[in-house]
């Protein structure tokens, strides 16, 4: 076993892991955050992706013990209180899901594109920026418009990124 | 993913001190090839050290007429490197077009060069940059370092250090993607040194990354699309499986090399 120390959504965290446990194993398994799914444990479909120290990565390609010392935001992290998050808003709005599986790796997906990308995202950027991110559902062509719109709302709500 | 003993050193040195004394042993770096391999138990490591928190590994630092890259920094950050952008633009381009962009938050330039994938983007980087390899015990050459698929010249232990890149002139990487993988189905790094073209190809030779003379003697003598006319590779060592067969992957080399050599002559 292995000790692992993180900041998950604010709160700390220790536990002694077999150092094998995935990151996205320890989250949904260990501090019963399961809104961080598993689609293809292959790193392909982005289901997993978590924020560490700020950015999107797999997690189902990462090991908890190498998430020692970071901050994990999850897609549990993000709305403030009783109030979505303003990507999440725009996934209800713009009907940005279907049956929802993709749905938390995309957003915390589309959030690391606007902090990286700015809030005016046109559609060639959003649709190469998800390309790690599969989705069997939707076609992805309102997951493009929540997203365009969610960057703007961004602007609009900069408060609601200080979770990160 | 079968059990192993995980190691956190902090220097190089207790990662190599590490290595001599745990047996059966591989070094982690973002993991985003090496975990893959030890779910699907095609590695299955006993010890497993993570170059990860080993800050002598990381930076990017330019002098004179070289770049060189920390071996744990990622590729995101290679791709958002204001010193790699204004050396060689080309190379952050290529960084940019690796996987996704959560691969690129994890995956390494170390463990890219020392997998040696025959489909990545950055060997093909290294042998057209004039690449030296630098490990705790030595400096490699990347002509000599690439020795064929998934294999190089580190020994049992040896670990990358940093990768210094020499700054051409005009320089361009052109990817035609594996649009499931995003892996270079074919991919063609040129570049303008002063002492001569230099035509590196991944994806395409069964052999792994290689360079194509005649391409670069022509390109020596002069730097321009038209200079690669009547040029073909053979088919003969072209790799070739259900993505595309080794003819297509001849032709793709050729028709890769040249948008380089136009995409680098826009840059002037
Ligand atoms: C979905 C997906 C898409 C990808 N697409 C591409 C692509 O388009 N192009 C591309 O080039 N790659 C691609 N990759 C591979 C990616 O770039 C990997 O990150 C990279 O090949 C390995 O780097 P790593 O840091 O993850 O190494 P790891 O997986 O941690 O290690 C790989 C190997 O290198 C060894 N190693 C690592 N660091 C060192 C070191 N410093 N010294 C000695 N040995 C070391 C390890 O022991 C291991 O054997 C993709 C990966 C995924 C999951
Ligand atoms: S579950 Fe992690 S990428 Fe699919
Ligand atoms: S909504 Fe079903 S996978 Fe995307």
């Amino acid at each position: 076993m292995t000790t692992v120390s993180l900041t998950v959504n604010g709160q700390s965290v220790t536990a002694d892991v077999d150092p094998r446990t995935l990151l996205v194993q320890f989250l949904r398994e260990n501090l019963r955050l399961t809104g961080t799914h598993v689609g293809c444990d292959t790193s392909q479909c982005g289901a997993c992706v978590v924020h560490l120290n700020g950015q999107a990565v797999k997690s189902c390609t990462t090991l908890a013990v190498q998430a020692n010392a970071s901050v994990v935001t999850t897609i549990e992290g993000i709305a403030e209180g009783g109030d979505l998050h303003p990507m999440q808003a725009a996934f209800r709005e713009h009907h940005g899901l279907q049956c929802g599986y993709c749905t938390p790796g995309m957003i915390m997906s589309a959030i690391d594109i606007v902090n990286r990308k700015g809030n005016a995202l046109d559609e060639q950027t959003i649709r190469a920026e998800l390309e790690g991110n599969l989705c069997r559902c939707t076609g992805y062509h309102n997951i493009v418009k929540a997203v365009a719109a969610g960057a703007q709302a961004m602007a609009q709500a900069p408060v609601q990124q200080a979770a990160e | 993913m079968y059990a192993f003993e995980y190691h956190r050193p902090t220097s190089v040195k207790e990662a190599a001190s590490l290595a001599g004394q745990a047996e059966d042993m591989k070094f982690l770096a973002g993991g985003h090839t090496l975990l893959p391999t030890m779910k699907l138990r095609l590695a299955g490591p006993s010890n497993l050290i993570d170059l990860g928190q080993i800050a002598e590994l990381r930076g990017i630092e330019r002098s004179g007429d070289t770049i060189t890259i920390g071996a744990m920094m990622k590729h995101a950050e290679v791709a958002s490197s204001a010193e790699v952008k204004q050396a060689i633009p080309a190379l952050a381009e290529m960084a940019e077009l690796i996987g996704d962009p959560h691969v690129r938050n994890r995956g390494t330039i170390g463990g890219s060069i020392a997998n040696n994938d025959p489909s990545a983007d950055y060997p093909a980087a290294c042998l057209a940059l004039n690449a030296t390899i630098i490990t705790n015990q030595r400096k490699i050459a990347a002509d000599d370092f690439f020795q064929g698929i998934f294999t190089t010249a580190l020994e049992e232990g040896e670990i990358i250090t940093q990768v210094s890149f020499k700054i051409p002139s005009q320089a361009a990487y052109a990817k035609f993607r594996n649009p499931a993988s995003r892996y270079a189905l074919v991919g063609v790094f040129v570049a303008k040194h002063a002492d001569g073209a230099r035509v590196a190809v991944t994806g395409a030779g069964s052999n792994g990354v290689f360079r194509v003379p005649e391409m670069e003697q022509a390109l020596s003598g002069n730097f321009a699309p038209e200079a690669l006319d009547g040029i073909a590779v053979s088919q003969d060592e072209m790799n070739s499986d259900i993505h595309a067969d080794a003819a297509y992957r001849a032709h793709l080399v050729g028709v890769m090399a040249r948008r380089a050599v136009q995409a680098a002559s826009a840059r002037g």
